[in-house]
């Protein structure tokens, strides 16, 4: 077992690797999406955004007002092709 | 946030793909270069496209732009020291009528004339490169399929030249807005923004959707028109097949990524001009059937995410590039209509010509602004999206 934090599991992605890119100058929620696919898996951030934005707060000694979610992006839940397409 | 500069030989509108490119070459060649983006870096169309990129065009500048574009890429990793997510599956093109093979085989021997590996493929053959498609289902009569086309990651890639531009010297500052643009005697004199002025003589208005009110500020008008252009991606599904499919009748493309999920469009009918960001339902209900229908195997493919962006479109669906008369050091880098990610590689090399060489080029003075005012225009016919 190693002592990594995984903070998106949907994306593989690691508190260090998050603290990596927030150190590189990428301080939203929405340039670190862009960068390491945060917050892109099925699950859609529902499990790691808060957490990310948590990380963010203490390194940009930010406040949670501060720093905006994403805007949520349909579909609300994964939903078939076969059920989109039907009329 | 930090004082910014206070004088730059070239500032840069737009940190898009575009914007990056050219602030990276720009440096390199020693020039002072700032580039303002009022919002984050790939926060534009570059941040919501395909990336996929294609040779297969039916004007010839645009085949000449992305074959020399595509040389780049491949030798990009290198030059920028970081991976883009270089992927060459090919491009099918599917034709669905005799009218409409008479065309691609038009376009396959212009392309092949230019020094392109593409050729025309039957039914059969089609099934060959991409096993899941349903030919009856397509009304497919054949298609065509250039190997070396393919997609770039376009986070990584716009990421790469950034910090290759920071590397050589040129700033980049995002949440900065350029509010205002000011000239003297007819010549850029400097630029306005919510974190103060810049004095220079060269402004690239590399604004995306958003170059038309750059222009206005200097009473240039720009015939670019916003449209929302809607997008969508599945959950990962095991990897089946590598090429981009897209068809110019229904106007839908779509691909696999190499992690499994299926990304891909297609114009809702009717859509009006307007910067609308709402994704749609008529969308997804419009894109589903078309993609089942092309691929009835992948009704059970979940889709997890819906979103919009703009396409910066122009009369003849080609790019504006250069200086505008009007105003000496106004030089624009816009009007990509759906494909300004692929044709990025070339476009900044031969505006980076211009500025620092004043070298021109046949095609430079071919997408001039200039070119609205004659009557004859050759429109790209190969669209999609
Ligand atoms: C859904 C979709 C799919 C696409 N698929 C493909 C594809 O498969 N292949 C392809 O080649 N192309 C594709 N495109 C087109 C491609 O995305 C664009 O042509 C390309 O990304 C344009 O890049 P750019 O750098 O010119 O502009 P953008 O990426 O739009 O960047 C312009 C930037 O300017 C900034 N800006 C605007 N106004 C100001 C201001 N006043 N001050 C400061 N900054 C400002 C904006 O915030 C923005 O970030 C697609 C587009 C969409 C929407
Ligand atoms: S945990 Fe991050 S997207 Fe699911």
């Amino acid at each position: 077992m190693s002592d990594k934090v995984f903070i998106c599991r949907c994306e593989d992605l690691t508190q260090e690797e998050i603290e990596q890119a927030i150190d590189e100058g990428f301080t939203t929620l929405e340039e670190l999406k862009c960068r390491l696919r945060l917050g892109m898996g099925p699950c859609q951030g529902r499990s790691c955004l808060s957490l990310a934005r948590r990380i963010l707060c203490k390194k940009t000694n930010k406040s949670t007002e501060e720093i905006k979610l994403p805007p949520s992006r349909p579909p609300e839940v994964p939903v078939s092709l076969g059920t989109l397409a039907s009329d | 946030m930090n004082e910014i500069e206070k004088k730059a030989d070239i500032i840069i509108i737009g940190g898009g793909v575009n914007g990056c490119s050219l602030a990276y070459q720009l440096a390199k060649k020693g020039k002072k270069v700032v580039l303002c983006e009022r919002n984050y870096i790939c926060s534009g169309a570059t941040g919501r496209c395909g990336a996929g990129i294609r040779q297969q065009w039916s004007t010839r500048e645009n085949t000449e732009l992305s074959i020399k574009s595509i040389k780049i890429f491949e030798k990009l990793e290198k030059e920028l020291g970081q991976d883009i997510g270089l992927r060459q599956g090919g491009y099918l093109i599917i034709v669905h009528n005799n009218k409409d093979m008479i065309q691609a085989e038009k376009n396959v021997k212009m392309q092949k004339e230019l020094g392109l590996d593409v050729s025309i493929l039957t039914p059969d053959e089609i099934l060959d490169v991409v096993s899941i498609l349903d030919i009856e289902g397509m009304k497919a009569i054949g298609a065509t399929f250039c190997p070396t086309d393919g997609h770039v990651d376009p986070f990584k890639t716009t990421h790469a030249y950034a910090k290759a531009a920071e590397r050589q010297g040129a700033k980049l500052y995002k949440f900065t807005n350029v509010t205002d643009i000011k000239t003297k005697n007819k010549r850029i004199d400097c630029v306005v923004t919510n974190r103060g002025k810049i004095k220079t003589n060269i402004v690239i208005n590399a604004a995306g959707a958003w170059s038309k009110q750059i222009a206005e500020k200097l009473n240039i008008k720009l015939p670019n028109k916003p449209f929302r252009k809607e997008i969508l991606v599945t959950e990962r599904v095991k990897p089946v097949f590598k090429a981009m499919v897209i068809s110019f009748k229904d106007g839908i493309y779509f691909s696999q990524q190499d992690e499994g999920q299926i990304l891909g469009g297609i114009p809702i009918p009717n859509e009006i001009s307007g910067y609308l960001t709402n994704p749609t339902f008529d969308f997804l209900n419009h894109m589903s059937k078309t993609l089942t229908r092309y691929s009835p195997k992948l009704k059970y493919v979940n889709v997890i995410r819906q979103w919009t962006g703009y396409y910066d479109v122009t009369p003849d669906a080609r790019p504006i590039l250069g200086e505008v008369d009007e105003i000496k050091g106004f030089i624009q880098c816009n009007g990509f209509s759906g494909h300004g990610f692929m044709l990025s590689p070339m476009v900044t090399k031969i505006l980076t010509d211009y500025i620092t060489d004043g070298k021109s080029s046949d095609i430079l003075e071919k997408l001039l602004i200039k070119r609205f005012k004659d009557k004859e225009i050759t429109h790209e016919t190969s669209v999609v999206g």
